[in-house]
């Protein structure tokens, strides 16, 4: 009993890490800024919350997303409420693909996903700036777009075996 | 054609207005909640403020402890880089001792007189009691320069105050919570400060460029401001007083760009100083 229990656990747990990991994410971001690096950052927010409203999106809640945006706002110290949008547009543009395609692919995935970040970050950047009158480097957000794009192709594979491993084994 | 629009109308219903089985929401009703909270977080209600304010001590604090295992890491990063360059940063440092050991004299005779002269003509600010912070989260964020520390309104920390990393200034708050407090860098895009470059004494205004150091603004290009020239506080507009080291002056390509590299490592802060400075009344 207990055994079936702790498995019980355990499933339920593995099938809640997307979403765990986005709010270790917001809380604690795996960016490698400490590296000092002036031309590496990237958005694994973006990326785990593209790649899960695409492939999983039951792995993932709104309401939760929508908190998870809050509290990057308040680490990052920027107006509240921004980071909750461009969260759910991500996951709206990821539902939107998710209907139009038949069958899928990874380059247009890829394709379509530096179209939602260029789309994202231009929202982001003209709020920030226009309405809330913040010094924003362009280059840096165009550094941090063109990484966040070029690591969706290796993060896509590690969640790829993880979504195998963890959802078709609860599924079988 | 009318097909293909109508297939549009039906995907973009399908991802933004009808819920999915595990969810609550909508997706377009949180989107529309996400404006609401980016409009009345622009206005400055009371009620808000204090409901920001309690929502930003519970993320600080868990932020804090979620960060512990990348602090380790970061901090062991640092450690690592820090002994690979031990031997040559042992020879400079004691050359630089020697130097200052012999300018130290002089220094002392300086300060005393500067003082006395201040007084005379009622420029001497009085320094509150300093507040000891340590640095609860330290994003290091490409686009925003700021940390937070566990002082706030309850330590009396007001915004404005200035934060200083030993004698030197690093920034200074601009948000003050009950148990945390933020401060801007002054490596941070948004930082302006006026300052005074020495020897000449040129007044200008120091900005921050969003990386690790910063570039002198506002100042007229008939002046020459020389490589190594010493950035202190002007103490214009009173927002500190005047002759708080922050940086100096290096060399760069451009002949119009002046950077400033900071005498303190901001990526390297564990604890700062908070304090303010008041004129002495005669």
């Amino acid at each position: 009993m207990g055994e079936l229990y702790n498995k019980n656990f355990l499933k339920k747990l593995t099938s809640k890490t997307p979403i765990l990991l986005l709010y270790i994410s917001v809380l604690n971001e795996f960016d490698f800024n400490y590296l000092g690096s002036n031309y590496f950052s990237f958005n694994f927010t973006y990326i785990l919350l593209f790649y899960w409203s695409l492939k999983n999106n039951e792995s993932l809640n709104y309401v939760l997303i929508f908190i998870a945006g809050l509290i990057n706002d308040v680490v990052v110290g920027i107006p509240l409420g921004i980071s909750s949008l461009l969260y759910l547009l991500i996951c709206g543009f990821a539902a939107y693909l998710r209907n139009i395609t038949l069958r899928p692919s990874l380059i247009k995935d890829w394709i379509y996903f530096l179209f939602t970040v260029l789309v994202v970050n231009s929202l982001s950047y003209t709020m920030l700036t226009l309405i809330f009158l913040f010094d924003i480097n362009y280059t840096n957000i165009l550094i941090n777009t063109f990484f966040t794009f070029l690591l969706y192709f290796i993060f896509y594979f590690i969640f790829k075996a993880y979504e195998k491993i963890v959802f078709e084994s609860s599924n079988a | 054609m009318e097909t293909s629009r109508d297939d549009f109308i039906i995907a973009i219903r399908s991802a933004f207005i009808q819920k999915g089985t595990q969810q609550r929401f909508s997706l377009i009703a949180l989107i529309f909640f996400a404006l609401l909270f980016i409009i009345l977080s622009s206005y400055n209600f009371k009620t808000i403020n204090y409901v920001k304010i309690a929502i930003k001590e519970v993320i600080y604090r868990s932020s804090f402890v979620v960060s512990i295992p990348e602090n380790y890491l970061k901090k062991s990063f640092v450690k690592i880089k820090d002994h690979f360059k031990l031997y040559n940063e042992y020879k400079d440092i004691k050359l630089e001792l020697e130097t200052l050991k012999a300018d130290k004299t002089i220094d002392n005779f300086i300060v005393s007189e500067n003082k006395r002269l201040k007084l005379i003509v009622n420029d001497y600010f009085l320094e509150s009691e300093e507040t000891v912070a340590r640095i609860l989260i330290d994003k290091q964020s490409p686009f925003l320069r700021s940390v937070i520390i566990n002082k706030g309104s309850k330590n009396n920390i007001k915004k404005g105050f200035a934060v200083l990393d030993k004698k030197y200034l690093v920034g200074k708050v601009v948000e003050v919570n009950y148990l945390t407090s933020r401060i801007l860098l002054l490596s941070d895009l948004n930082s302006k400060i006026p300052v005074s470059i020495e020897p000449k004494g040129l007044q200008a205004i120091l900005s921050g460029t969003g990386e690790e150091g910063g570039i002198i603004q506002y100042q007229k290009k008939d002046f020459i401001i020389e490589e190594g020239s010493q950035i202190y506080t002007s103490g214009s507009g009173n927002l500190f007083k005047a002759g708080i080291p922050i940086g100096k002056i290096i060399n760069t390509n451009k002949e119009d760009e002046k950077k400033v590299i900071f005498y303190s490592d901001f990526s390297q802060l564990n604890f700062v100083k908070i304090m303010s400075f008041e004129r002495e009344e005669k």
